[in-house]
């Protein structure tokens, strides 16, 4: 049979091989791959400044990097591992890849749009760093730019920060727009919403908040640029702005943000758990509605970063009440996850114990989270290494390992090749025990009087710093066993098959790695992606080693 | 039978054990002013439905893993279940009394702590400050005033305050106000009666005191830990903090906002005397008024 | 693999050697190969009214900042901010009189009478750049530079970031304008770009009398 490639803009002219992945392709998986792999660059280097910070910290003194670097450095890790690494690969990553596929689509719904959104992002992260050599100083402020500090910082460095994080929310727009677009309108005629696997529902949410939010940042940035180069006084008390609307308006993005960089996770392990337990994913339905209900919530619980700023009473309680009830839906997700799990036949390979330790942590960041929530509380530990805890229990602990989670599970389907099962347990366990080790004691640290952002600090906390430091250089180390395995695999790992775990979902029903135009012929009409065990499991069969 | 006897068992094993842990372990750091311990119940309460939860959660799932792992060989699938209304319904209903309870008692704590402090009931008002000293909330009112009259917009009479935790219990209006100043990279505190300047704080054991809080350039924060005390300094905001120190010693006092180079190395001390020695330390450091 | 497993027809699990045999569950059809026109234009459509809703929201911010200035900060003594409301008024008037006449323009295309189509078009381009000259007088007319004060900055960032939308809008209506006349790249048929432009160009309207009344009259 054949059929006409009705991806018209894949014009015979594109590289193939190896060059596509630097090329203008509009082919969904070849950006979902450039994203990945984009992102990971970036992670290295976010992960480099990371190293630099626990290496400064190691010792209670400023002696490592001078006082401006150490901000500058602090300001570039934040930035590099929200913006051009969570946010890329979570969303543009894999989303890109899997969502045609789930859809039952050759492609995004806007090709060209989805290539300019990736082709945005080198520029803007090299924008960025580069401002660290050329501009004379990087940003200095925090990736949360608060005036009027960013006003009297070096404003060279500032402005490019500015260029650079416009960049990227507009790539991050552009790509929900195209997210929203597919998933609502080009899935293939017979596949109702309902039915779609629940990382489309992840997306969908996510973009939306996406949509909503992230413009709210880019105007807000651009007030900010203008008070810092036109001298105007938005945000200058000075010249009678005020600085705690740019807080408003900059955490009216930045709480959706987090949810940005973990509910497309949320959608990930929903796609992993299934799989490897082997069972149907508990409680379909509910999961959507705590997906629709995060995004809701995610969008009026922004002022929690501002119980200390002088907000009126009333207000605080109001934003204690509804962030504390985000714990509901969310909550609802893990207890369907740990029922998936439930009565399973669960193959515990790198990419479960990736995704089990997901669970776990992020259930540990998010009740230190209810706990952030609780204005009283969070009057003491606010702007200390407990928030700092917090919030890498979660983008870490919660997201990261669902990126690598992802990466053992979809490796196969990349390159056609399955990873080393080994290296991969290797990593996980140096990963888990170095991030614990490196962000465990944070909290302790924050309750007992250490401020974050600060090079130097009471030499009361030396020991615990050093804890941390240590785990830091062990999740540095395990990047090792994954860069390995990820690159000699790629030449010569062992033959996956098309579909080596068996999985129901539709990315599966085709060759791996999939031609251009996803499946060789008609696109597979999957109403239950996740029908494990509906008929009787097959006879149980003996493995020759 | 059996079963759920041995599951009701463990739970109760489990809340028993978090409620201990939670009661048990301190994690913070010396108790020194009347709102810390208001506070260390609060974190009490947080702690042990935390180590409950998380420990609860773990004890499923690697149970569950090491229960439910697949065999060597085995190719089958679980079972087909796809849902369970009555138990989603238990596991929504639970968390949303949990949170909703949590958030009460924390309302109750925020309360006792003074953080709740409306425009009216500010009986202890700083002597030097004008009756438009308010919580933000009578802000707005107050604002509009003043929009009205541009001309005091900028004299002591119209300024606005914004409050930390402004209330206190002060029958016989003993507040102790101390004018404070940060800027970077240190803070400078004033003390209105005897017109001492200072770069340490220097409190009464039991004697309440209410600092008047203003930045020079950038948001600093105040913060002493073992008051549990925190409010953002912010410029254009004159900003009021009220606490009763308890216990006497020297502790931090740690900026808590990122205001620059030298933000890590913004700290001071508070040296809470008892009653005796403050007088002592008042009248070494008096000095005459300036007549202007 | 020297045994592979036994499979039956019913049998979820595709075979581990890989072959993607469909379980029960999965049925296949044709993809919709359909690119006809009304199918691609309506995700187009929808793909620029999402845009729209984050343009939207852009603006959003900027109003919720100009209503806190507002309500929280006092301007310094003796600075002026009285705006004049006549010429603002008449701007208003020509802007919405042009989304009339762009959608005449649309109705007339729809009717394959393209050279009418030109001709409103050419009138909604003609008052979108009246807008803007009258935009022009009115700054240079106000007694306020951009930095005089908060007041005065919020008001050009706001009128200046929608002047930028709507100096694009005259812009798209003028590439449409010629597309209706060279090389039948608007038609009866095929007319994305004039819809699209269309629902930008009301778009903007609705974004002004928001800004005008928050603005000027509030
Ligand atoms: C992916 C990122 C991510 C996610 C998902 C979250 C999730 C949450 N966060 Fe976090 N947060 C950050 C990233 C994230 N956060 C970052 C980066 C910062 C610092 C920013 C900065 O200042 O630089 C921050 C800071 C931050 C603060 C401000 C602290 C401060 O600066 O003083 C607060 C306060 O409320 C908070 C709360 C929460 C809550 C309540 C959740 C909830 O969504 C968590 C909900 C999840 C659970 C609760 C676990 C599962 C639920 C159950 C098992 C049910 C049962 C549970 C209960 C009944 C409690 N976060
Ligand atoms: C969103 C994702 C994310 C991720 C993944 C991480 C990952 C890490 N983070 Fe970060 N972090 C943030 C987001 C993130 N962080 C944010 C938003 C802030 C706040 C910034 C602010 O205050 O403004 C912050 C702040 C922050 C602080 C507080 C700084 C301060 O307040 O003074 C610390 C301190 O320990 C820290 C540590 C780490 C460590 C050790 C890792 C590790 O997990 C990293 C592990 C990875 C590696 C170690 C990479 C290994 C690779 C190599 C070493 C190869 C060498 C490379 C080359 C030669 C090029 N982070
Ligand atoms: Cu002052 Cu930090
Ligand atoms: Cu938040």
């Amino acid at each position: 049979m054949t059929i006409a490639n009705p991806n018209d803009f894949n014009e015979p002219l594109q590289p193939s091989g190896w060059l596509r992945y630097f090329s203008f392709s509009l082919d969904h998986k070849v950006i979902g791959i450039q994203y990945l792999v984009c992102g990971f660059i970036f992670y290295l280097i976010g992960g480099a400044l990371a190293g630099v910070i626990r290496v400064e910290l190691a010792s209670p003194i400023s002696d490592f990097v001078s006082r401006d670097t150490y901000n500058e450095v602090l300001t570039l890790h934040g930035t590099i591992m929200i913006f051009l690494w969570i946010v890329p690969v979570v969303n543009g990553g894999f989303g890109n890849y899997l969502i045609p596929f789930y859809v039952g689509a050759r492609d995004m719904a806007f090709p060209r749009l989805n290539a300019v959104a990736f082709w945005m992002i080198p520029p803007a992260g090299m924008l960025l760093i580069s401002s660290y050599f050329l501009a004379g100083a990087a940003a200095q402020s925090g990736w949360t730019a608060y005036p009027p500090l960013s006003l009297t910082t070096p404003a060279a460095g500032q402005v490019v920060w500015i260029l650079s994080v416009l960049l990227l929310g507009g790539s991050s727009i552009f790509g929900a727009i195209n997210f929203i677009a597919t998933v609502l309108k080009l899935r293939r005629p017979g596949l109702k919403l309902m039915q779609l696997p629940m990382y489309c529902w992840a997306m969908l949410g996510t973009s939306i908040l996406a949509v909503l939010s992230t413009p709210v940042l880019a105007g807000t940035l651009i007030l900010l640029s203008f008070d810092i180069i036109a001298h105007t006084g938005f945000f200058n008390p000075t010249l009678g702005g005020n600085v705690v609307v740019y807080q408003h308006l900059f955490w009216f993005y930045s709480h959706p943000a987090v949810y940005i960089m973990v509910l497309p996770a949320f959608g990930l392990v929903s796609e992993i758990l299934p799989v490897h337990a082997r069972k149907p994913l508990f409680g379909y339905v509910t999961m959507v509605y705590s997906i629709m209900a995060i995004v809701f919530l995610g969008l009026i619980v922004w002022a929690h970063h501002m119980f200390t700023s002088g907000t009126p009473p009333w207000m605080r309680l109001f934003f204690t009440i509804a962030t504390s009830f985000i714990a509901v839906p969310t909550g609802i997700k893990f207890f369907n996850w740990l029922a998936t799990l439930w009565g399973g036949r669960i193959a515990i390979n790198s990419a479960m114990l990736f995704a089990c330790a997901f669970i776990l942590n992020f259930v540990f960041g998010g009740i230190t989270g209810v706990a952030l929530a609780q204005v009283p509380f969070d009057i003491h530990v606010h702007d200390t290494y407990f928030v700092v805890g917090h919030f890498h229990y979660i983008v870490y602990g919660g997201t990261v390992f669902v990126i690598f989670s992802s990466l053992y599970h979809w490796y196969p389907k990349f390159t056609g090749r399955l990873l080393n099962e080994d290296l991969g347990r290797l990593h996980f366990l140096l990963t888990f025990i170095g991030f614990n080790l490196c962000f465990l004691p944070q909290h302790w640290l924050g309750l007992n009087g250490m401020p974050r952002r600060v090079a130097e600090y009471d030499p009361a906390f030396t020991t615990l710093n050093q804890i941390s430091s240590v785990g830091a250089l062990l999740m540095a180390i395990s990047t090792l066993p994954l860069l390995i395995n990820v690159v000699v695999t790629a030449f010569k790992g062992e033959i996956a098959g098309d579909n080596p775990w068996n999985a129901l979902t539709p990315e599966w029903l085709t060759s791996s790695p999939p031609p251009v135009e996803n499946w060789p012929g008609e696109a597979p009409l999957v109403k239950e992606p996740y029908g494990y065990g509906h008929t009787e499991p097959a006879l149980a069969q003996e493995a020759t080693p | 039978m059996r079963r759920a006897a041995g599951l009701a068992l463990a739970t109760i094993a489990l809340i028993a054990t978090g409620i201990w842990i939670g009661f048990n372990v301190n994690l913070l750091p010396v108790v020194a002013s009347a709102n810390a311990p208001v506070y260390d119940d609060l974190f009490k309460l947080l702690f042990s439905i935390g180590i409950i939860l998380f420990v609860g959660i773990t004890i499923v799932l690697v149970y569950s893993l090491f229960k439910f792992r697949r065999r060597v060989g085995d190719q089958g699938d679980g079972l087909a279940i796809e849902g369970n209304l009555p138990l989603e319904i238990v596991w929504t209903a639970i968390p949303a009394v949990v949170v909703l309870f949590i958030g009460i008692y924390s309302y109750d704590i925020y309360e006792r702590m003074g953080g709740m402090t409306s425009f009216h009931d500010h009986s202890a008002m700083l002597a030097g400050a004008s009756d438009n000293a308010s919580g933000i909330g009578a802000e707005l009112a107050s604002n509009i005033e003043v929009k009205a009259h541009p001309e005091i917009a900028n004299t002591e009479q119209g300024k606005r305050y914004w409050a930390g935790i402004a209330s206190m219990d002060d029958p016989d209006n003993k507040t102790l106000p101390v004018d404070v100043t940060a800027m970077q990279f240190a803070f400078i505190f004033h003390y209105p009666e005897g017109n001492i300047t200072s770069g340490e704080l220097h409190v009464s054991a039991g004697q309440p005191v209410q600092l008047r809080m203003e930045a020079r350039d950038v948001i600093h924060a105040f913060w002493v830990p073992q008051f549990r005390l925190k409010q953002d300094i912010i410029p254009g905001q004159p900003t009021l903090l009220s606490f009763t120190p308890t216990k006497p010693g020297t502790y931090p006092i740690v900026c808590a906002e990122l205001c620059g180079p030298y933000h890590g190395g913004m700290r001071t001390n508070v040296v809470v005397h008892d009653p005796d020695s403050f007088q002592t330390w008042l009248d070494q450091n008096r000095q005459p008024a300036i007549s202007a | 693999m020297t045994t592979s497993p036994v499979q039956t027809a019913s049998e979820p699990n595709p075979s581990p050697s890989g072959q993607a045999n469909a379980p029960l569950s999965i049925e296949t059809s044709e993809l919709p190969l359909d690119h006809s026109h009304g199918a691609h234009l309506d995700v187009r459509m929808f793909g620029l009214a999402t845009f729209l809703v984050a343009d939207g929201m852009t603006f959003a911010g900027f109003f919720a900042a100009y209503l806190t200035f507002r309500a929280v900060n006092p301007l310094p003594p003796g600075s002026n901010y009285e705006l004049e409301l006549i010429l603002p008024t008449i701007n208003t008037v020509i802007l919405i009189i042009s989304s009339f006449t762009f959608h005449r323009a649309g109705k007339e295309c729809r009717a394959d009478r393209l050279g009418a189509s030109r001709v409103w078009l050419a009138i909604t381009g003609a008052l979108g750049a009246a807008f803007l000259a009258g935009q022009m007088v009115e700054y240079f007319s106000l007694p306020f530079g951009l930095t005089e004060n908060l007041f005065a900055s919020t008001f050009y960032a706001l009128t200046g970031f929608h002047g930028l939308h709507v100096t694009l809008g005259v812009i798209c209506i003028a590439i449409v304008a010629l597309q209706t006349h060279r090389g039948g790249q608007v038609t009866a048929a095929n007319h994305f770009g004039l819809e699209a432009a269309e629902l930008y160009w009301h778009f903007v309207d609705v974004i002004w009398v928001v800004l005008f009344g928050l603005l000027y009259l509030l």
